[in-house]
C-alpha cells in the first residue's frame, strides 16, 4: 500500500513543466511594441543609414567593433549562421551592426570586417557624437579599457535587438544565443 | 511499549513521513511563469535628488519550469536600461529563460548598477523538492 503511494507520488513528481507557449519568442519580449529609435549614420555600403531603408524587412541590430576580438566575432558568426540556415528567407532579414568605436572604424573597414560574416551585413560609422546619440537611444554601453601601449579594447553591451517588418522595437536577444534561436525567433517574425 | 505509548511515537513519526513525502514527491507549482518586478513611477528623480533607492532585489532566483520568466516593468517617467534593453516609460520587457546558471545585467534601477539572475533547475528529484518548498516558505515568511 505504502509503496503504491510512493509510486503514484513519484510519477505525478514526473510531470513535465508545460514548454513555453507556443509562438513565443526566445529572445525577450518589449510591450507595447514601440517604433525603434531612427539611426542618423553613415552605412559601410557607402549610403545613409537609417532603418527606415529596411521596411519590409526584419532588422537584427547589434553594436560593436572591428578589432574586437571576443563577443562580436561570436555575435556576427551567429547572425550569419542563422542566416544560412534561413534559406530564401534570409532575403527579407537585414543585419545592421554600428561601431562603438568610431575613432577606428570607417566605412571601408566595417565593410571588410564585416564582409569575412556575411557580405550582406551594413556596418554603421559616424562621428564620435552620431554613435553616442545612437548608443543613447538604445541603451547601449561601452567602455575603453587602454593598454600600456596605448592599444585599447572597449567593453560594450552585447545584446541583438530585433525590429519587425514595420520598424516596431519588438524584441532583445541576450548575447549567446544559438543561430537556432535566432531562426526559430526570426521565422516568427517574418510571419507576421 | 504498552499502546498508549507505542500510538505517542507511531502518529508524529506517520505525520512527519507522510509531510516529507507530499514535500519530496508532489508535484511543486507556482501560480506564474512570470516573475514580475516594477520600476515605480519617481525611480530616476528620487535617484537624482541624493536619495538611496533600492527597488529592485540585487539578486532574482528563478527555477526552470517555474518561474522562468523574468518580468520588467517601467513605471518611472525616463527610459530606465535593464541587461540587454532599454525600456520606455510604460514599457515593459519579458525575457525567459531556458538555461540554468546565474546572469549578470547592467540595470539602471539598481544603485550598484548591477543585477543578478540566478537561474536554478527545475527540482526533479525528491531532495530538491524538499529544499525548494522549504526556501519557498522561508522567503514568503519574511514578506
Amino acid at each position: 500500500m505504502i509503496a503504491r503511494f510512493a509510486l503514484l507520488l513519484l510519477l505525478g513528481s514526473g510531470v513535465a513543466f508545460a514548454a513555453a507557449e507556443p509562438g513565443a519568442l526566445k529572445a525577450g519580449v518589449l510591450s507595447p511594441v514601440m517604433a525603434a529609435p531612427e539611426l542618423a549614420l553613415q552605412g559601410s555600403d557607402g549610403k545613409p543609414l537609417n532603418l527606415a531603408r529596411y521596411r519590409g524587412k526584419v532588422v537584427l541590430l547589434a553594436f560593436g567593433f572591428s578589432s574586437c576580438g571576443e563577443v562580436c566575432p561570436i555575435t556576427l558568426a551567429t547572425l550569419a549562421g542563422a542566416r544560412k540556415k534561413l534559406g530564401g528567407d534570409a532575403a527579407n532579414v537585414q543585419v545592421v551592426y554600428v561601431t562603438v568605436d568610431p575613432e577606428r572604424d570607417d566605412a571601408a573597414r566595417m565593410k571588410k570586417f564585416l564582409g569575412s560574416f556575411d557580405p550582406t551585413f551594413v556596418g554603421g560609422v559616424g562621428s564620435r557624437a552620431e554613435i553616442d546619440a545612437a548608443q543613447k537611444s538604445y541603451g547601449i554601453s561601452s567602455t575603453k579599457q587602454v593598454y600600456a601601449d596605448g592599444n585599447y579594447t572597449i567593453g560594450h553591451s552585447s545584446s541583438i535587438y530585433m525590429i519587425d517588418r514595420a520598424g516596431g522595437l519588438r524584441a532583445v536577444m541576450p548575447y549567446g544565443h544559438t543561430a537556432d534561436d535566432f531562426v526559430h525567433d526570426l521565422k516568427i517574425l517574418l510571419r507576421k | 511499549m504498552s499502546g498508549k505509548r507505542r500510538l505517542w511515537i507511531a502518529v508524529p513519526l506517520t505525520a512527519a513521513i507522510a509531510v516529507l513525502g507530499w514535500a519530496g514527491f508532489a508535484p511543486v507549482s507556482v501560480p506564474s511563469r512570470d516573475e514580475l518586478f516594477e520600476i515605480p513611477k519617481g525611480t530616476y528623480a528620487r535617484r537624482m535628488a541624493g536619495n538611496k533607492v533600492e527597488i529592485l532585489p540585487s539578486k532574482i532566483r528563478l527555477t526552470l519550469g517555474l518561474n522562468d520568466v523574468l518580468m520588467l516593468r517601467n513605471l518611472d517617467d525616463v527610459p530606465q536600461v535593464f541587461g540587454p534593453t532599454i525600456m520606455m516609460p510604460g514599457q515593459s520587457f519579458k525575457l525567459p529563460f531556458e538555461k540554468a546558471a546565474s546572469y549578470d545585467f547592467a540595470c539602471t534601477a539598481h544603485a550598484s548598477g548591477q543585477m543578478t539572475v540566478l537561474v536554478e533547475p527545475y527540482p526533479a528529484m525528491p531532495w530538491s523538492k524538499i529544499r525548494w518548498r522549504v526556501r519557498e516558505w522561508w522567503e514568503n515568511r519574511r514578506t
